[in-house]
């Protein structure tokens, strides 16, 4: 080694080669010293260093500067739904290859299997607080949360159930945007999701879209920016271009605040922003004020 | 050879005609067996360019610098177009033009996207990328038919909505979402040309109609070319293969029934004989209007509802 670096002044961590769970039952039982996988995990928002299970622990956010993580399906509805309320609809409903698209078959099983869904937004039915709600959680876990025929056709059942039901419609949104495998079917669904939210919104159903990180183009620029209240969770990015395109476009580095929910805020388009641990509380004090009101007379 | 290369040969040829029809009479000498044979040959280039035509071949063609622009059909098609300006909010958009306009005596709204007939103009209509304003005065405007009844005419001609700080300032998901919103709401007939490029959300947010025709050599697409290249295999430089996978050609874009309908150009675009074309769409959209203005209120709102809510397959 040469001798320079051993005075390297980056040189932080030791590296470690963690075990996979397989062998760590067998390590255990020869006594073998091991490391667990992702034990640590550093916050890209303030740097700290967090204890992976206390930030499972803490809704997934750092307990420092309150950075919300990304979290997929069930640990959303976990935080959100009155335990055990949830129904899925349409679980099963899976892509075809419209196009011929080589190779998108695979991907897509690929995806199911490392996300546990069969695609990139689950719906259902579930309570708030004992006020039953039609509710879609987009999963960027599964293909960066992108919009084919599938989400596309979840989301329009889900309005559709909505407003045959007169329940209210909540929708966190999460998506890079239009499913490009799916081409200018994708784009359709732009269309279609919104021609639904026209005609629940004309029937008086209320929509709350909530913007969870990140939420860009055909999913911006369709059902996220259409809701009749538009709550953003705290940090989440949000934007319909995308930040590298612009920046390219452009020739100039973007701050880093630009195409967040509290930019879009302070530019008049999102209603409220909200940390991740008070959006249940606020979810059902919107819904509560919504509720007609008994006249005793 | 590319489709300009065959052109070149075509108009080659075409001054040999000359050339020999000058000789002809000058020297009194007869070339008619010549002259004739250069013109069955120039037929059958046309033809073969026609045939043998790319999706790549037709994305350039649609980006032809001389392809007739939305305001120059507006011109030709319509007696008397008064253009309104602005979105009432913010500004006015260049890079959309609207109006009102009287089409053989019927009153109608007219929009439609406007790119450029040169450099200087093209920066003036920022490339036909649309910023909010532009979709927010697009909307205003068909809510003023709406208002008195009249039917809607949308042209599309855009490579997609602007990508900049400024329209993202300005909520430009927001505005093209409302766009989709508000389009499908409408209470009056909404017929939609594609002329040029339709790329993307940009064109979407004025085609939310109940009929859509689409130029031979015009395109529409989830993304250019170029960016389905660049997003999915990391090389923009891939683009013409992208142009194969991508259906965005009007014959595939009819089989998949997002559009309703093709109309013809001559060999090598819509610049080659622009009233041609113009007069193609005008009697298109004659007959297509007639048609839906037989519809109720109802009906024309279901029609237009249903025809989006068919797309998507999946099991």
């Amino acid at each position: 080694m040469p001798i320079g670096d051993l005075f390297k002044k980056n040189l932080k961590y030791i590296e470690l080669h963690p075990q996979n769970e397989v062998d760590r039952e067998e390590r255990v039982e020869k006594e073998v010293p091991f490391i667990p996988d992702n034990l640590f995990i550093k916050c890209p928002s303030c740097g700290e260093k967090l204890y992976s299970e206390e930030v499972a622990d803490n809704l997934n956010s750092c307990k420092h500067c309150e950075h919300h993580f990304r979290i997929g399906n069930v640990e959303r509805l976990k935080m959100i739904a009155d335990e055990g309320s949830f129904v899925e609809i349409d679980k099963n409903m899976k892509s075809i290859n419209t196009l011929d698209y080589p190779g998108y078959l695979e991907k897509i099983a690929g995806y199911q299997k490392s996300s546990g869904i069969t695609e990139a937004i689950v719906t259902g039915t579930c309570t708030i607080d004992n006020t039953k709600v039609v509710i879609g959680v987009m999963d960027s876990n599964f293909m960066m949360g992108s919009m084919g025929s599938v989400v596309g056709e979840k989301v329009t059942r889900a309005i559709e159930k909505a407003m045959s039901e007169k329940l209210p419609l909540i929708i966190f949104t999460a998506s890079g945007g239009a499913r490009m495998q799916e081409g200018i079917i994708s784009l359709m669904q732009m269309a279609k999701t919104s021609s639904a939210i026209k005609r629940f919104s004309d029937a008086g159903g209320l929509y709350i879209a909530v913007i969870t990180d990140p939420t860009t183009g055909g999913v911006t620029a369709s059902f996220a920016m259409l809701g009749d209240i538009i709550i953003g969770e705290k940090g989440a990015l949000i934007g319909f271009a995308g930040k590298r395109v612009i920046e390219q476009t452009i020739k100039q580095k973007l701050p880093d605040e630009f195409q967040t929910v509290e930019f879009l805020k302070e530019k008049g388009f999102i209603d409220t922003i909200v940390a991740r641990k008070d959006m249940k509380a606020l979810l059902s004090r919107i819904l509560i004020l919504h509720q007609e009101v008994q006249d005793d007379n | 050879m590319t489709i300009k290369e065959k052109e070149r040969k075509i108009d080659e040829l075409k001054l040999k005609i000359n050339e020999l029809k000058l000789i002809e009479s000058n020297e009194k000498i007869d070339f008619t067996d010549q002259i004739q044979e250069l013109n069955e040959k120039i037929l059958e280039m046309e033809k073969r360019i026609v045939e043998e035509m790319t999706p790549w071949d037709r994305v350039l063609v649609s980006r032809e610098q001389k392809r007739p622009t939305s305001i120059e059909y507006i011109n030709e098609i319509f007696d008397d177009f008064i253009e309104f300006h602005g979105d009432r909010y913010f500004g006015d958009d260049k890079a959309i033009v609207g109006g009102i306009a009287s089409l053989n005596g019927m009153n109608v709204t007219v929009v439609g996207e406007q790119k450029g007939t040169d450099t200087k103009d093209n920066i003036y209509r920022n490339f036909g990328m649309p910023s909010p304003e532009g979709y927010r005065k697009a909307l205003r405007l068909m809510k003023q038919a709406e208002k008195f009844g009249r039917p809607i005419v949308t042209f599309v001609d855009t490579p997609g909505a602007f990508c900049g700080v400024t329209a993202e300032e300005r909520g430009q998901g927001e505005a093209i979402a409302r766009n989709l919103m508000e389009m499908a709401g409408l209470k009056v007939p909404v017929l939609t040309f594609i002329i040029g490029e339709g790329g993307s959300g940009g064109a979407l947010a004025v085609a939310v109609s109940n009929k859509i025709y689409m130029l031979e050599n015009s395109i529409y697409g989830v993304l250019s070319p170029e960016g389905f290249a660049s997003i999915l295999w990391k090389d923009g430089t891939r683009a013409q293969e992208a142009a194969d996978v991508m259906k965005i050609t009007a014959n595939d874009l009819l089989a998949l029934k997002v559009i309703d309908g093709i109309i013809e150009e001559p060999a090598g675009g819509a610049h080659k004989d622009f009233t041609f074309v113009a007069d193609k769409i005008k009697d298109v959209m004659l007959r297509e209007l007639k048609e839906l203005q037989l519809l109720s209120q109802e009906e024309l709102l279901n029609h237009r509802y249903e025809r989006f809510r068919a797309f998507g397959k999946f099991e």
